[in-house]
């Protein structure tokens, strides 16, 4: 089953936060036929990502099934200084979750 | 009588309406799907996409957008993309891919804290153009990037 990780890495630079994470998913499309069966392998994909700063949301993503498989994210963001907590959450189509909070280094 | 036994009919149809949308899929998990534009994702054309998500689709090319990507992606299946924007109070980044099954790969929903600044990795099935769509103050700002993509992401 899917292995529900976050990996987080964020830092300052002078106010400003980057933050690169890797959520890990198989990021199925629906499309994709197992070749052995010939059956088609269900659609399951993270549909939304949420990113807080200090309990503030910065980002949220709406992702279809056109995002590859364990996607990579970044973004940056204002107002940030470190050893502020930062929180990545997902969902998928399934109703499945991950939540993980890092530091901000 | 006839009051009490029209409202049991009328909550009976809501309650198994809400139980059939369930069954096949549809509200599980509800409140996720309340902000996940389905009809978006579904869309088969880049301006009907546009247009559920954003409420237009007329979009005006913007020299403050950049989107990066690579010239030549050799695997579809991991195309990076990085979307920049120096526009301000920019409410949305979208990324959209033409010759894609279902156009809308990625919606970036922006807050006043947000840099404009946002990088994915999307499939791509083939050749096309890959586009941002910036929405700031009521108006849709795109750019674009053509990408060759040497194997197709999508299929088997």
């Amino acid at each position: 089953m899917a292995n529900k990780k976050i990996k987080i890495r964020a830092w300052t630079d002078k106010g400003k936060a980057t933050v690169k994470a890797i959520l890990f998913h198989p990021m199925e499309t629906g499309l994709r036929k197992n070749k052995a069966t010939g059956k088609i392998i269900p659609a399951h994909f993270i549909t939304e990502v949420k990113c807080e700063h200090n309990g503030k949301t910065v980002l949220t993503c709406l992702w279809g099934p056109g995002v590859s498989k364990n996607p990579f994210l970044s973004f940056r963001f204002k107002n940030a200084k470190a050893g502020d907590s930062l929180k990545i959450s997902w969902k998928d189509n399934k109703g499945e979750t991950a939540t993980t909070t890092d530091k901000i280094g | 009588m006839i009051n009490s036994r029209r409202t049991f009919l009328k909550a009976s149809m809501a309650t198994s309406m809400v139980a059939v949308a369930a069954g096949a899929g549809l509200l599980a998990p509800r409140d996720v799907l309340a902000a996940w534009p389905q009809k978006a994702f579904d869309a088969k054309k880049i301006n009907t996409a546009l247009e559920v998500l954003n409420g237009s689709s007329s979009t005006t090319n913007s020299n403050k957008i950049t989107v990066e990507a690579p010239d030549i992606a050799e695997n579809g299946a991991v195309v990076s993309v990085t979307v920049k924007t120096s526009i301000p109070n920019a409410e949305s980044i979208s990324v959209l891919v033409a010759e894609n099954a279902s156009p809308l790969c990625a919606s970036y929903i922006l807050t006043k804290q947000s840099d404009g600044f946002v990088t994915g990795r999307i499939k791509m099935r083939k050749t096309s153009d890959v586009v941002a769509v910036v929405k700031a103050g009521g108006k849709l700002l795109s750019a674009k990037k053509p990408v060759k993509v040497t194997l197709g992401g999508c299929g088997g």
